[in-house]
């Protein structure tokens, strides 16, 4: 059945779906110890899973199928963008437990049901190969998202759930709909048989709009992104961090699955579009983030910014531009999930997320100092780090396409640049002034436990990533064969000039000196 | 082996002390990393030596694999070759020096492995830069010595003032490397890969070629070189993008010493000679180095004129003489501009640590107007800062020979003269306006600090040393006394004084000399045989321009500073204006702030208030809750907690209709 003779995938949903299920009748702290070690044990065995893949191997490894009514059917299986989504959930996941060890204190049980059920949602969401499957799991990442949200978060929770919920919705039901006729021409849910399936290019363009109003809310893009930074701002810390590490890449996992080799024709068509919303993206959000006075909004800020240069990528049509997309989706999920945790450690000491209030604390907090400073850094995309290799490629695959959008788009980092540094200063640099941020602590043990796995992984993307290119390379290939034929010309035209004899650097040189 | 030890020792070093910051205490971190550097520039020397010697071809030592994506492929490297040699020299000396001379400055300080650490890191970051064999590697390092100048410039980062011009610091540099960015994806584009060798092998046949960059149809080569100049011209703090230099000033002196004065900020002279074939494939490009060389040279001069702190007035001969090195590369003599990069590396380090020692001597005080008379008080600095004066105003007799700076500059100033173009000719005047206007200042620098009375009981940092003010002193000293510096900030200073003394001397034949020089750059650089020798064949008046020039300032200097007390002010009441405009830097930073700074949180604000929540939100998910609730009248349950569980029976119901859907459509 696959490599391990052993359906790995089901187990990975199962088990924490059973340990969900017991956190809600036992202590909280029985909870927590049971939900931190079944993430762990999902961490080993998204280890498993790493191990084995092989790398040039069959395009869907560890396939399990179970047929059950009609042409539903409950069938798991990853590629090698698949699975290194999935190792970003299980990896972040232990981590999200970690990060509410002491925070939270009310419906301990149910909090750590809802994470183990979310863990569930979105490994199925990665690995189901039917549509209908997907579309249950995709959908129903939004109910513990929401509970999260809502009985656990901030003062003004209930606006920003209702707000993450009816936006999320409207997509949905579109999306629906076309799976629906796409199943009845097609005549199979299955999405592998799907992805190879010519639907009419007329259909494509409807079919296309329909799936891209769900993505573009889950990505977001501009401008449905507004539901995120009030979503960020009331969600506990470990909300925030798997809404951003994980959540927001179920719309690029969905281009990249969907939109691009089902409609090629009419992704090419729409290529205006997606350009077009994510080049304000870049310069719009990241001109907000500026002038941002809450912490959380200010990071979510950036993350609309830093997604729209995963759509620029996944539609330059070309290798490095989907590779580099999917390389930022991993890198935004660690380092964006560590900012979140960084935001959550200081607000766990003084319950606000006003920067201004902050100042100084890389006086009382090195360590603290350090690990935002290395997490500023790879958001900000310097090379050495996990941000500089997704968008460097992302950016490298675009400008084959587009000059134009490439030049507005990478003006990204001039401004990522400043408000991040503009958030470092105000919250580390400076005097102590506030006595209650004097007397803050840096971090703990259990802290530092969060913080420096995610920041050994961003250093170990940005200097050999080739451990998460290697295996997505065979699929990306798979992918840029089949929307090659609707890949859009580039607009360099580069034209020979007059033939000059092909002279040497040293004639040239030569006759640059005698004619004077 | 050298060449991982020389690249990877400061690297290890930085990590010791860096994270073994307070663990390890101060005097463990200092010295791990000061060894580090001396053994890596100990190593260095050797190097450089073969290749003087034997003039050996390029060898490149792979790492490690980086990306592979597709036909896009580049890892990290080590490739060293005559150009990488001279800066391994250049950058090892100087670091270990400054490790060396930080023990003594920065004594008292209580972070000091951080600092050290930061130094390294610095190190570590510049020597990836000068021996990357791609252009992305060369941009790693690019990013990585800007991290280290961030970190450094805000070291105290207590201080406002460091803080904002650290970030200064890092975001004008990334408008330089927006350029540098778009530059290496076109070359990517045009010559299908990043390494250096295969791009400077193909560029010839891409001369003449045209190519649309965003819209506009321009020659290849020009725009793929003026894209990657402008990553030169950020980093290298050339007109437009130069203003954070002098705010870099805040950092403590030995960073400006290395990292603003002898390496960082010649990033972009070596860039544009390791890149030298692909810059000879465009007349304009090269004639666009040539100007904004030029212009920066002439510019950062007048400014450097008026000012009256210590450091500034450095920092912006610093930015004048890298508009030297610009345009000498402008002219083809890309020899020369290294062999100006090399000596002014020495003297230029020379000048800021002697600056750092007088700075020390008179705690803490930078502003020159409070010195004075400090000659006697602190002979050894006062000797050092004399070579690097003699070395920087390039003193010396034609025919016989100099300081450092006279044989570089004097060879960059006919250089600029041999190349017969118009652009040439217009740097070659320029050129002696900036050497005549480089005498006056570093002159001025000398006079006001270490000849004429003591001025010091003026300055307020001097008050709080001695607990008097000027009214109750007794005499313009106010009683104290400066020292002379510990000898670990001295013998820098005395090895740096020896190398702008005779860098020139005994290094001229093998960077500039037609024979030689083609013989040692090895192919490493564009080297223009015919232009090297031309330099020699320039009329008499053009080889005693600079001279004469180089007189003229100090004869004005002198004048306005040693003999007449009130000259200089009421000059500047004549000219009260120009002096004003000077004064204030051509007024760039209140420009920029006009039209980038506060335009952008002014838009900011705009795209917050009025987009996302006066026109998305209102007319969105807000528009729909009002419709909702006053249809319904429930708007007082939206508000108390119910809507959650409504939302989550929609969910189901939701998930029940699909259920319902796909079972009736199997049937």
């Amino acid at each position: 059945m696959n490599q391990l003779d052993f359906p790995i995938l089901s187990l990975m949903m199962g088990l924490p779906m059973l340990a969900a299920i017991i956190c809600l009748f036992v202590g909280a702290h029985a909870a927590r110890l049971l939900a931190l070690g079944t993430t762990l044990v999902l961490f080993a065995l998204g280890v498993v899973l790493w191990a084995n893949y092989e790398i040039g191997g069959p395009q869907w490894q560890y396939v399990e199928r179970v047929e059950l009514f009609g042409n539903f059917a409950w069938a798991l299986g990853i590629d090698g963008i698949s699975m290194m989504l999935i190792m970003l959930t299980v990896f972040l996941m232990p981590i999200c437990i970690g990060a509410s060890w002491e925070s939270i204190q009310k419906r301990v049980g149910e909090y750590m049901a809802a994470f183990l059920f979310m863990e569930v949602l979105m490994i199925g969401v990665f690995a189901a190969q039917d549509i209908f499957l997907f579309y249950i799991l995709f959908e129903a990442g939004l109910i513990p998202m929401y509970l999260i949200i809502g009985i656990w978060g901030g003062a003004n929770r209930i606006y920003a759930s209702y707000k993450f919920f009816l936006y999320t919705l409207l997509g949905s039901v579109v999306m629906l709909i076309a799976m629906l006729w796409m199943v009845q021409d097609a005549g199979t849910s299955d999405i592998p048989t799907l992805l190879n399936y010519d639907f009419a290019p007329e259909a494509q363009t409807w079919l296309w709009l329909a799936f891209f109003a769900s993505f573009a809310v889950k990505m977001p893009m501009w401008p449905v992104h507004t539901w995120l930074p009030d979503a960020h701002v009331q969600a506990p810390t470990a909300g925030s961090v798997i809404l951003a590490g994980v959540l927001l890449k179920m719309g690029g996992y969905g281009f990249l699955r969907f939109s691009l080799p089902m409609f090629p024709e009419a992704s090419e068509q729409f290529i205006w579009l997606i350009f077009g919303l994510s080049m304000v993206a870049v310069v719009y959000t990241s001109l907000v983030a500026l002038v941002q006075q809450d912490m959380k909004k200010l990071i979510a800020y950036s993350s609309v910014a830093h997604m729209a240069i995963v759509t620029l990528g996944l539609f330059a049509f070309n290798r490095q531009g989907i590779e580099g997309a999917i390389i930022v989706m991993l890198s935004h999920g660690l380092v964006s999930g560590a900012l979140f945790l960084c935001v959550g450690v200081i607000y766990d000491r003084l319950h606000t997320r006003e920067i201004d209030r902050y100042g100084g604390l890389s006086i009382n907090m090195p360590k603290y100092a350090l690990l935002f400073m290395l997490f500023t850094m790879a958001s900000i995309g310097l090379p050495g780090t996990s941000g500089f290799v997704g968008e460097f490629l992302s950016l490298v695959g675009l400008y084959k396409v587009n000059s134009w959008v490439t030049l507005v788009a990478t003006t990204g980092i001039i401004l990522g640049a400043g408000y991040m540094l503009y958030l470092y200063r105000r919250v580390a640099f400076g005097e102590l002034v506030h006595e209650d941020v004097k007397a803050m602590p840096d971090l703990s043990a259990r802290e530092m436990a969060l913080l420096a796995p995610i920041a050994a992984a961003v250093m170990w993307m940005g200097v050999y990533p080739e451990s998460f290119m290697a295996p997505i390379r065979d699929d990306v290939g798979t992918l840029v064969a089949r929307i090659d034929r609707a890949a859009p010309e580039g607009d360099a035209h580069l034209k020979m000039g007059q033939a000059k004899a092909v002279p040497t650097t040293l004639e040239t040189e030569a006759g640059h000196g005698e004619s004077h | 082996m050298t060449i991982q030890l020389i690249v990877f020792l400061p690297l290890l070093a930085a990590i010791v002390a860096g994270f073994g910051n307070r663990m390890i205490g101060n005097v463990p971190a200092k010295f791990v990393t000061t060894a580090a550097l001396f053994a890596s520039c100990a190593l260095s020397w050797p190097v450089f030596f073969d290749y003087i010697m034997l003039s050996r071809a390029a060898e490149v030592v792979p790492v490690l694999t980086w990306v592979q994506s597709g036909d896009l492929n580049f890892a990290w490297a080590l490739r060293v070759d005559a150009l990488t040699a001279v800066m391994l020299v250049v950058v090892t000396t100087v670091s270990a020096l400054v490790h060396l001379y930080s023990w003594g400055y920065m004594d008292e300080d209580p972070d000091q492995p951080r600092f050290f650490a930061y130094l390294s890191l610095f190190t570590f970051a510049m020597l990836m830069l000068v021996t990357a064999n791609n252009l992305v590697q060369m941009f790693f390092g690019w990013e990585g010595v800007g991290l280290a100048s961030y970190l450094l410039i805000g070291f105290w980062f207590k201080k406002p003032s460091a803080s904002a011009a650290a970030i200064k610091a890092f975001v004008v540099n990334r408008v330089g490397d927006l350029g540098f960015m778009l530059g290496i994806f076109g070359t990517y584009l045009v010559f299908g890969t990043v390494s250096i060798p295969e791009i400077l092998e193909a560029a010839p046949a891409m001369a003449g070629s045209t190519i649309t960059f965003a819209g506009m149809r321009l020659d290849t080569m020009t725009i793929l070189c003026l894209l990657l100049f402008i990553g030169a011209m950020g980093k290298s703090a050339q007109l437009g993008l130069h203003t954070w230099l002098p705010d870099a000033m805040e950092g403590p002196t030995p960073v400006s010493a290395l990292i603003h004065a002898a390496t960082m900020v010649t990033a972009g002279v070596f860039m544009v000679c390791r890149l030298s074939p692909m810059f000879e494939t465009s007349e304009v490009a090269l004639a666009v180095v040539t100007v904004v060389g030029a212009s920066t040279a002439i510019f950062a001069a007048t400014v450097g004129l008026v000012q009256t702190d210590i450091k500034r007035v450095i920092a912006y001969s610093t930015c004048s003489q890298l508009g030297y090195m610009f345009f000498a590369a402008g002219v083809g003599a890309y020899s020369a501009a290294m062999f100006h990069l090399f000596t002014h590396a020495f003297f230029k380090a020379l000048l800021f640590l002697g600056a750092g020692s007088v700075i020390h001597a008179m705690h803490h005080e930078q502003d020159m107007r409070y010195y004075g008379g400090l000659r006697k008080e602190i002979p050894f600095t006062f000797w050092a800062m004399m070579a690097g004066t003699l070395a920087i105003t390039g003193v010396g007799i034609v025919g016989l020979g100099g300081f450092a700076g006279f044989y570089s500059k004097d060879a960059i100033i006919e250089a600029a003269f041999a190349s017969g173009t118009s652009t040439g000719q217009f740097a070659f005047a320029i050129g002696v306006l900036a050497a005549l206007l480089t005498s006056f200042y570093s002159w001025r620098l000398m006079f006001l600090t270490f000849w004429g009375t003591p001025r010091w009981i003026q300055s307020e940092h001097i008050q709080h040393s001695v607990h008097k003010t000027p009214e109750t002193a007794e005499d313009s000293t106010g009683g104290y006394h400066p020292h002379e510096s510990p000898f670990s900030m001295l013998i820098p200073l005395g090895v740096l004084g020896f190398g702008a003394v005779a860098a020139g001397y005994l290094f001229h034949n093998q960077f500039i000399d037609a024979t030689e020089g083609f013989r040692f750059w090895a192919g490493s650089l564009a080297f223009d045989r015919h232009l090297m020798h031309e330099i020699h064949e320039v009329p008499l008046w053009v080889k005693l321009a600079s001279t004469v020039a180089m007189l003229t300032g100090l004869m004005i200097a002198y004048l306005m500073y040693f003999r007449g007390k009130d000259r200089p002010a009421r000059l500047a009441q004549t000219f009260h204006p120009l002096y004003t405009f000077f004064f204030n830097k051509w007024y760039f930073d209140e420009l920029y702030n006009l039209i980038f700074v506060r335009p952008a949180f002014w838009f900011g604000r705009l795209f917050w208030k009025a987009g996302d929540e006066g026109t998305i939100d209102r007319f969105g998910p807000n528009g729909v809750a009002a419709v909702v609730a006053s249809g319904a009248g429930v708007a007082k349950r939206f508000q108390s907690g119910y809507l959650y569980s409504y939302a989550l029976v929609m969910l189901l119901g939701l998930a029940a209709a699909v259920t319902w859907l796909i079972v009736r459509g199997a049937n």
